[in-house]
């Protein structure tokens, strides 16, 4: 089971690339805005794609009653996520690892994908949530109060993926590069527990 | 019917033709619609589309420096440099009231003339243009990174500083010569003994490698010409400068008369290189002197003028064999050199010809010594000897020449109101076209260099007229834009431009636009006043100063409220624009300033100053249509009696 074990030490490996590169990126173009402001969303923090654009983002929001753009140190998220990435990588090199040397059975392999893919899962619930918090936790001292046709409130929830208009913004939220990586990872995971199951036939 | 229409159309055609061939009377050209259809793409930029070069005119009698796109003509911005701008607040904010400062005091207003870009290996390096003052002599230099004015420096036993600032291949120095000659030092003399008393200081100032700091590091005490024009040498001349003269009679009165007798003015050639060889090795006089020298840096947002003490002479019999005239018939104009430096072309104003000087020929003259006599000293060589051709131009009152980057020269003439292209080393003229009306400078980008760029040239004129819808008797001067990349120059666009531009600099958008700078750092505001956060505002008193550190951000002032100021303060507003977004200026105005508004850029910090003479509550505002809620952009200070007791107490919503 040595190139299974391989590939499912390469699939967990790819998921470092969190800690290096944007999780998720969210942009907000506008006719004022032909450079685009942009936040990267990091699993240890949120960035901007220009210097200033966090600044800029919340200069803006300010008019619409929404809070500033969270610290590193005021969600928990920033902290418990390197952690359990980190721990996932490790796991999954382990695995790797002990498959390599026939210690353990390649449904380990599937095992670990089923571990990250409910992470993740949940991951995203907790994205989405803060999302709508983020959108909709608005200051009722706001200077500009949009009513939905409906009468409601406007919020302002960024999508959590794809296009929406916002007022006057075009905002697009799509996975970035960390997470592309992790997505080949997990399916490096899966490569390496069929390979290792066709290994583990062959022997 | 049909042979009608046919007939009709033909005729029809039959004229278009005809104005396409012999027409070049601009106003008529307008029946032209296949011709104009065509010149009309070739100006034409679409709405967000760039243009190919910028181009920076001085303003003349404006004193500053408009900043334009080619082809389109479109201005862009008008930089302020010896004027004052209270557009911004240069020349009346507190910052900027030093870079105006002179040994005269104060002298808020220039004549600004020749612009001219810095190099490097005689190719146009984008970093600074320099450009002069003619009135009360100054340097300045202008960032191409903030597009501001960044130095300024006076030159002393100067007056009418014309021949000026044209740039060394290197950027080594800018130079700057006398168009008045007067006593140096300045003494109390008739004037009718200038003949022998007056001196023509030519200065060559130099410029930092790095940080483009401008020190004056000699001067030449010419004789007492007026030094009308000058380009440096480059390429193989690189290492010498070229200087028109004209008065060389030395007449002290009715010059348009007395200084037009000679036959011949001179041409002063001068090998700096041996100059500046000569007081590196200690040569040259330490004279007293009282100059400013202005530097405006970008860290603290600030100006500061130093008075210079004292300036190095160079006497030019002292250096032997450095200075040399080469004969130029009819007081020359313009002193221009071709990008391959052979080339020295004389502008004879009062003539219809050019005279081309050879720079071989001028070395082979001095090497065996073949001087025609001499003036003060200086060695004058013979015109047949150094004359490498004669342009026969058949136009009137030749000004200035520019170079295309194919072999080709193209020349104003201010009399016959035409630009002629004509064909270096041939010297026939290949094309004339008329301009609108009395040009003077020319300009193609690069064209002050061993590289120009031969697409466009821009006519700079002194007489507009009709050229467009007449706004009373004061009117913009106009440019014309011609396509010099065929044989022949083709007309395809006319511009106003603003104040009276002289020269001009061009250059590639390309490359200078990416460093164009977009905000200032907050976080490397270095200014004593400046607060970084809205909580360091505060208000304080020193007698009857005070002074108020202010915040703006979209859409308020911190503090927008202040009380405790009194009739017969002095009242410093330092103002901090805490935007970090690129384009968000915000603006401050306060009812009754006797000076100016503020312009205060992202980053950046201002001081107005304000002298409250009545007892009341009075606003500002934000002057700048900032954002939505910009018209809530403001705040009020309570101005109490001279003797009244109320404390300083300044809020923002009540905090």
């Amino acid at each position: 089971m040595k190139k299974a074990g391989i590939i499912m030490i390469i699939g967990s490996l790819l998921l470092m690339g969190l800690f290096k590169f944007p999780l998720w990126n969210i942009m907000l173009g506008a006719p004022q805005y032909p450079e685009p402001l942009g936040m990267d969303i990091y699993i240890d923090g949120i960035k901007g794609v220009s210097e200033f654009d966090l600044q800029n983002i919340d200069g803006l929001n300010h008019y619409i009653g929404m809070k500033v753009i969270p610290k590193p140190e005021e969600m928990w998220e920033f902290s418990a996520f390197p952690k359990v990435i980190g721990g996932m990588v490790a796991l999954g090199v382990l695995i790797g690892i002990l498959g390599f040397i026939g210690k353990v059975s390649y449904k380990w392999f599937i095992g670990w994908f089923i571990l990250m893919s409910i992470l993740g899962v949940l991951g995203m619930y907790d994205f989405n949530q803060w999302l709508t918090a983020y959108g909709g936790d608005l200051d009722p001292h706001a200077i500009i109060k949009v009513i939905n046709p409906d009468g409601t409130p406007m919020t302002y929830k960024p999508p959590l993926l794809g296009y929406q208009k916002m007022l006057n913004f075009d905002v697009t939220s799509l996975p970035h590069t960390g997470a592309y990586m992790m997505f080949v990872g997990m399916t490096l995971t899966i490569v390496a527990f069929f390979v290792g199951k066709k290994e583990h036939k062959k022997a | 019917m049909k042979s009608i229409l046919k007939i009709m159309t033909l005729l029809f055609s039959a004229s278009v033709l005809l104005s396409s061939c012999g027409n070049n009377n601009g106003k008529s050209s307008g029946n032209n619609s296949a011709l104009n259809s065509s010149n009309a793409e070739k100006v034409y930029v679409a709405p967000g589309e760039y243009d190919e070069f910028y181009a920076f005119m001085s303003g003349g009698y404006s004193g500053n420096l408009t900043v334009y796109g080619l082809p389109s003509g479109r201005m862009f911005k008008e930089i302020p440099v010896f004027s004052q701008f209270p557009t911004t607040g240069y020349g009346y904010s507190e910052e900027t009231k030093p870079m105006l400062n002179t040994s005269f005091g104060m002298v808020p207003w220039d004549d600004s003339h020749h612009p001219d870009i810095s190099q490097t290996n005689g190719v146009l390096d984008g970093r600074w243009v320099f450009i002069n003052g003619n009135n009360t002599p100054r340097i300045a230099r202008i960032s191409l990174k903030t597009f501001e004015t960044e130095e300024i420096i006076e030159v002393p036993n100067s007056a009418g500083n014309h021949s000026s600032s044209f740039i060394t291949e290197n950027t080594e120095y800018v130079v700057a010569g006398t168009r008045f000659s007067v006593p140096v030092p300045q003494a109390d003399l008739p004037i009718n003994e200038y003949k022998g008393k007056f001196k023509g200081a030519l200065s060559f100032i130099s410029v930092d490698k790095e940080t483009g700091r401008m020190g004056i590091k000699f001067q030449i005490l010419m004789p007492g010409f007026n030094y009308d024009l000058s380009h440096p040498g480059r390429d193989k001349s690189h290492g010498w400068f070229f200087f028109t003269t004209y008065n060389t009679e030395e007449a002290n009165s009715l010059l348009e008369v007395n200084a037009s007798q000679n036959d011949k003015d001179f041409i002063a050639a001068i090998n700096w290189k041996k100059i500046e060889e000569y007081v590196n090795n200690g040569g040259g006089t330490k004279m007293p002197a009282n100059y400013a020298h202005n530097v405006y840096d970008e860290h603290t947002h600030t100006a500061t003028s130093t008075m210079e003490k004292e300036v190095l002479t160079v006497n030019p019999a002292d250096v032997p064999g450095a200075i040399y005239f080469l004969p130029t018939p009819k007081s020359p104009h313009g002193c221009d050199v071709t990008p391959t430096g052979e080339y020295i072309i004389g502008n004879g104003k009062l003539s219809a010809d050019l005279t081309v000087h050879s720079f071989s020929k001028m070395l082979d003259a001095i090497e065996n010594k073949k001087f025609d006599g001499d003036a003060y000293g200086i060695p004058i060589l013979k015109y047949e000897d150094i004359l490498a051709g004669v342009v026969k131009s058949g136009g009137l009152g030749p000004l200035h020449t520019e170079f295309d980057d194919k072999g080709n020269a193209y020349t104003t003439f201010f009399i016959s109101s035409e630009v002629v292209k004509w064909k270096i080393g041939t010297w026939e003229v290949i094309d004339r076209k008329p301009t609108y009306y009395s040009v003077g400078h020319l300009m193609i980008p690069g064209g002050n260099s061993r590289k120009p760029f031969g697409k466009y040239v821009v006519a700079m004129n002194k007489i507009t007229k009709d050229r467009y819808l007449p706004t009373g008797p004061e009117l913009e001067h106009s440019a014309q834009l011609y396509d010099i990349s065929g044989e022949k120059m083709e007309l395809i666009y006319d511009f106003p431009t603003h104040g009276e531009p002289h020269y001009a600099a061009g250059i590639p958008a390309d490359l200078i636009k990416g460093n164009s700078q977009k905000i200032y750092r907050l976080d490397e505001n270095k200014h004593p006043y400046a607060i970084t956060s809205p909580d360091q505002a505060k208000v304080t008193r020193n007698g009857n100063e005070v002074h108020i550190s202010m915040a703006m951000i979209r859409s308020h002032f911190t503090p927008d409220n202040i009380e405790g100021v009194k009739v017969g303060d002095k009242v410093y507003f330092h103002i901090t624009n805490h935007e970090q977004d690129f384009d968000v200026p915000h603006g401050f105005a306060m009812i009754g300033a006797n000076n100016s508004e503020l312009l205060i850029m992202p980053g950046q910090t201002k001081t107005l100053t304000w002298e409250p003479k009545q007892v009341g509550v009075w606003p500002f505002y934000c002057t700048d249509f900032c954002s939505a809620l910009h018209q809530e952009m403001q705040g009020y200070v309570r101005v109490s009696p001279a003797n009244s007791d109320i404390e300083l107490s300044w809020s923002l919503d009540g905090e």
